[in-house]
This record gives C-alpha cells, structure tokens and sequence, in this order.
C-alpha cells in the first residue's frame, strides 16, 4: 500500500461530518497555521513541500502564493477551482463529496496565508448537489469558530462562499473561472495582467485546484520537508488519479507517484486490469487534452525504461514519445477502441467548448471535428490526414488560452502514433464502417504482466 | 408580465447577492438564472430574463448574452425531466453509444427533442465528470450512473409515476 496523505481516512463512517472528522484529527492543521504560524511561514513551508498545482498545469503552489500582489488597502482573494470538466477527470467531486472539511480546512489556510476574507470556490453547474455538501460543512465550520470572525481569537476574519458555474469546459481556466465569477461569459483574459497582480474585481487573486489545496492541509500538519521526501524528484507528495475507460476497477486512486504505469493498470490495489481479459491498445494518462500513447510507449519509455505515475516519467520523451500528467484524469482504451472515434468525440468536445474568442481556435476546432467525422463515416481521403495535421498546427500555440493547444494535442498525438489506423479508415471505407483495425498497429504482442 | 420570485425564493436570490462585496451584484447573475431556471418550468424566458436584469440592476442584453453562453441554461421550453446523456471519449468507450441509441428509442425521440406527452428531453452532453462510473446522464440535480438498458427502462418508468402524480 502507497503512503495515503488525503483519503487515508475517506473510509471512516460519517467523515463527512464535522464531529467524524474533528475527531479523526481534523481541523488541527488550521489550529497549527493559525496560532504557530504566520503567513510568511506558511508559504515557506508550500515552497519547502515541493507541491505543484494538480488543476493540470503543475505550476508550483509556493511559488504562486508568493506572487501575489499585496497593494496597501486592496482587498485579496483565494478562488477555489472546482470547475473540473476536463474528461477523464472526476476527483475533485469525490473530495468534495466526501472529505468536504479537507477541502475546507485547506482553504481556510490559504485564505489565512494569502489574506483572503472572502474566499469563493467556483463549481461546475453540473454537481449539482455538491454545493449542498459543501454548505453545509462550511456551516458546521463556522458554529465551531474555524470560519467567521476572529478565527480562534487571531483577529482574522473569513468567509467561503460556493458560486455554481453553469456548464462551460472553458470556466475551468482561470481567468474565464473569474469572468463567470463576475458574471459574465467565460472568455479569457489576455495575460498579462496575471490574477495574482490583477484577478476578480481586478484585486489580487490566487486561483488554485481543489486538491492541490486539500494537500496543504498534510503539508502544514508534516511539514514541507517530511512532505517532500516523499515521491520522487519533483513530484512530491500524493496525486488523485481518476481511472476509468476499459479497465477492472475505475475510481480515484491517491498514488505517491513511485509506482510504474504498469502496476498501476494491472494491479488489484488500483485499476485491477482491463475489463474483459483484453488487451490494451492505448491510453490518455492525464486527461482529454494531453497526448494519447499507444501501449508500447506507456508501460515502457522510448529508451525502454519503466514508465513511473509521476509528472518527470509521464512527459519523457517529450511529446515525440511521451506525454503529461495533466490533471490525473486517466482513461484506457482497450483493443476494441478505435482511435479516430475516440479522436472525434474528444475534436466535438473541443468545438463545443471553445469560447469562440480566437479564430484559429474557433475555426480550427470545427473543421478538425468535420476532418475526423468524414475518416470515421468511411469518406475520408488521404489529404485529409494531413489536412487534420496542418489545422491542428496552425491552432497550437497561436490563441489566447491554452484551449487551443488542449485541442491541438489529442489530435496531433492520436495522428503521430495512430496514422496507420487513420489510413486504414481512409482505405477501408466500407470494413471500417462495420469491424476495427484493433491491435493491428503493433507488430509484437504487446507485453502483459502475468 | 406575472414571472416573480415567491418568498421563498426572493430569500434564496437576496442570499445569493449577499455573497458579493457592495456593487458587484452581477456576480450573482450565474446562480440568480439557475435559480430562476427552477423556479419557472426549467427553462429562460425573455420575460424571465428580463426580470433577472431588473433584480440585479444591469441591462438586459447582459443577462442575454450570459444565458446562452452557458449549456446548462435552456432558452427554450423543455420536457418535466431532461436526460441529459453524456458521449464524450470515457463515456463513448464505455458504451454510451447503446444507451443513448436506447433512449431515443424507447422515448421515440431524437436529441433535442421532447417527448410529446412533455415529459421527457434528451440532450447530449459533454463530460460530466462522471467518467469514471460510466455510462451515464444527469437527471435535474441527480447523476444516474452505471447505466443498462434495464436501468434506463427503470429510470424512465420512475420519472413517468412521478410526472403523473404531479399532474
Ligand atoms: C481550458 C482549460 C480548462 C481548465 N480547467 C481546469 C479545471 O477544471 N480545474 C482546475 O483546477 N484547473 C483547470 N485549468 C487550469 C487553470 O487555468 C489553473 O491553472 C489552475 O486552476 C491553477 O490551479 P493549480 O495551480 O492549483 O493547479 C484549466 C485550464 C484550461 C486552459
Ligand atoms: S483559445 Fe479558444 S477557448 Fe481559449 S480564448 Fe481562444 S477561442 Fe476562447
Ligand atoms: S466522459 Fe462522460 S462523464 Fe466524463
């Protein structure tokens, strides 16, 4: 068993209350931050930890906070990213659903590190009963003095407030999360200026991921340096993976990042195999945006070394042969999967949330789910391969935010790795309509642990 | 005219406004419009729009624009329930594809459509953030997992008894 430092104590009866959980130690990392520790020290201790932003980018949280703009009589705010609608990614739900004082006592931390009096957590309009949960916890917070006036009598006020966005992938940026938060459509700001100069209402903003701010919460409890000796080089401490697609056991799994993909996928302690007894074909290790790898280059690195959970292993390669941790949503497809199918819903859901600000974005995104449904109905041609390949190239890198590569990139990886099967499409108008080029693309079996 | 909030939403929308520093009041426009999407038949009138920009003291056209950015506002009448299906990759590789094909079937619908008794939408969706408990669809507030054909024909003869006693 990995260490577990978020859902150790997920399984306790009742946690999500606030007796269950106080009782079970809750609430003393606050206790700790607020009278032994200042702001400064508590930054230092997130910069110590090593911890990187798990919304996906990995942006190191230290670092952030540290950034913050501090003009005389401004007021700050934290803001709580819990749009999470990247597919593939539901973990941020669960630690909400279930350890909602977790979350809770992570923000009052950074509210309390970063001067945040009014806290918002933004979440998706689509759990819809969470903010329910989450209410309700910050009620019981705030009758037991941990929220409010004058937290355990340190003159620092604060309030969390639970804003439901109303179904936009986009909302999960940061600066179209603070738009929506105003009110507004969710389309991005241009950087700079960066929220932490100027964000909701113009005043200083931190923005951060519902688990990378429940992780503050063991950080502070350890330590920065005991939190970091644990994983391996620059991914420290423990990161949720979502699994789900073709396997045994979908769920969310807490890893301490030192186990390989392989035991990840075939073990029993997490994703206990592919459904069926069949094969893998292929995987998205970190959420519908980054590269798709075939299983050859999964289980094993282009230099043929193991493959580790962790964001250093995950990117080797570069996305010649690699890929990225994203944020942990890992979906696996098993031999029976097309790969231009699969392509297309991801280039649908890309249209669908493109906010229509950028052109190549908005243009691009389109024609590449046009492209891709022509090859999948049989009535595809070659150029169009290329064609798909040069659209995606003109959106990447060329937009206000980074939705566009996020579109680019699923496209790109699955032709890069998958173009045999693209081809056969184009081939096989008619046996593709009916049967699957399945494993096809390997030349050797690919290795399945005993 | 005759869209009004009740007491009891009054109070709910006067809580939600309260959550913001002084005159930013239209950073309640998001839940303001969901709240006003449940209190009148599901979905966003003109009328209901324009009531919304008056509570909050913006222009209309700001209220508009923000209502059909966001997909889960409907800007037109819909069914008592709406099966919102998602179809996105996880879900698609798991078999999303039977159940929405079944839906439409038993319902004798297409997406987008409404059941002529007014009892049912479909929608397709995007990413639900249930990937992981696959296939699925969202119903009102609830997420309905795991889905089988046989699960669907329970959900359905659920919602049909409950339409039928509000009636
Ligand atoms: C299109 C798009 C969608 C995003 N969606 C999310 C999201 O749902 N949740 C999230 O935490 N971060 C999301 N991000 C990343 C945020 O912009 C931001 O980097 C993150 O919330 C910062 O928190 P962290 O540093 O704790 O990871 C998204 C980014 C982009 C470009
Ligand atoms: S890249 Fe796409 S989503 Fe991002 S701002 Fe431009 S149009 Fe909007
Ligand atoms: S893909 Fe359907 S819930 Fe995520």
């Amino acid at each position: 068993m990995g260490v577990k430092l978020l859902l150790d104590k997920a399984n306790v009866p009742g946690i999500r209350t606030y007796d269950v959980y106080r009782r079970e130690g809750g609430y003393t990392a606050v206790e700790k931050a607020l009278k032994e520790m200042n702001p400064e020290t508590i930054v230092e201790e997130v910069k110590k930890s090593g911890l990187r932003g798990r919304g996906g980018a990995g942006f190191p949280a230290g670092m952030k906070w540290s950034f913050i703009a501090k003009p005389e009589g401004v007021p700050r705010h934290l803001v709580c990213n819990a749009d999470e609608s990247e597919p593939g990614t539901f973990k941020d739900r669960y630690l909400m659903e279930f350890l909602p004082h977790l979350l809770l006592e992570g923000l009052i931390i950074a509210s309390f590190a970063l001067g945040s009096h009014d806290t918002y957590i933004y979440i998706r309009g689509e759990y819809a009963w969470i903010p329910d949960i989450l209410e309700e916890a910050i009620n019981e917070a705030k009758a037991n003095g941990w929220l409010g006036k004058n937290i355990l009598g340190t003159g620092f006020d604060c309030n969390i407030h639970v804003q439901r966005g109303a179904g936009a992938y986009i909302c999960g940026e940061e600066t179209a999360l603070i738009e929506s938060l105003e009110g507004r459509r969710g389309n991005p700001r241009i950087k700079p200026p960066f929220p932490a100069i100027q964000g909701l209402w113009m005043r200083p903003t931190v923005v951060n991921n519902v688990e990378t701010l429940a992780a503050v919460v063991p950080i502070i409890k350890m330590g920065g340096d005991e939190y970091a000796k644990i994983g391996v080089g620059k991914s420290t401490g423990t990161k949720l993976i979502s699994a789900c697609g073709n396997i045994n056991k979908p769920g969310v799994y807490e890893i301490d990042m030192t186990v390989s993909v392989e035991d990840f996928i075939y073990s029993e302690e997490y994703c206990g195999g592919i459904k069926g007894g069949k094969q893998l074909k292929a995987c998205i290790p970190g959420g519908s945006s980054v590269p798709i790898l075939p299983a050859n280059l999964l289980l094993k690195t282009a230099k043929g070394e193991t493959r580790y959970m962790n964001y250093e292993s995950l990117s080797d390669g570069g996305f010649a042969t690699g890929s990225m941790m994203g944020s942990g949503g890992f979906i696996v497809l098993d031999e029976d999967q097309c790969i231009v199918k699969n392509t297309l819903t991801l280039a649908r859901f890309y249209r669908h949330e493109s906010c229509g600000q950028c052109s190549p974005c908005r243009e691009g995104t389109g024609w590449m789910e046009k492209i891709l449904m022509k090859i999948e109905q049989g009535k595809g041609e070659m150029s169009d391969i290329d064609l798909l390949w040069d659209i995606q190239r003109k959106i990447e890198g060329n937009t206000i935010c980074p939705l566009g590569d996020a579109a680019s990139w699923p496209v790109a990886a699955a032709i890069r790795h998958f173009r045999d099967e693209f081809e056969w499409h184009v081939n096989n108008p008619e046996l593709s309509q009916t049967s699957n080029f399945g494993l096809q693309h390997y030349a050797d079996p690919i290795h399945v642990p005993a | 005219m005759g869209m009004q909030f009740n007491e009891t939403q009054m109070t709910e929308f006067k809580r939600l406004v309260a959550r913001y520093p002084e005159g930013k009041q239209k950073s309640a426009l998001l839940p303001a419009l969901h709240l006003a999407q449940e209190s009148f038949d599901g979905w966003l009138s003109t009328e209901t729009m324009d009531y919304i920009a008056s509570l909050l003291s913006i222009e209309p056209i700001e209220v508009y624009e923000v209502a059909s950015f966001y997909s889960m506002y409907n800007l037109k009448p819909v069914g008592k329930f709406v099966f919102e299906v998602c179809q996105t990759g996880p879900c698609m590789v798991s078999g999303s594809d039977n159940i929405i094909d079944y839906i439409k079937q038993t319902l004798d619908i297409k997406p987008g459509e409404t059941t002529k008794d007014g009892v049912f939408t479909l929608k397709l969706v995007e990413c639900l953030g249930a990937c992981g408990y696959a296939p699925m669809m969202q119903v009102g507030k609830i997420y309905k997992e795991h889905l089988t054909k046989e699960k669907v024909d329970v959900i359905i003869a659920e919602y049909r008894q409950l339409a039928a006693s509000k009636n």
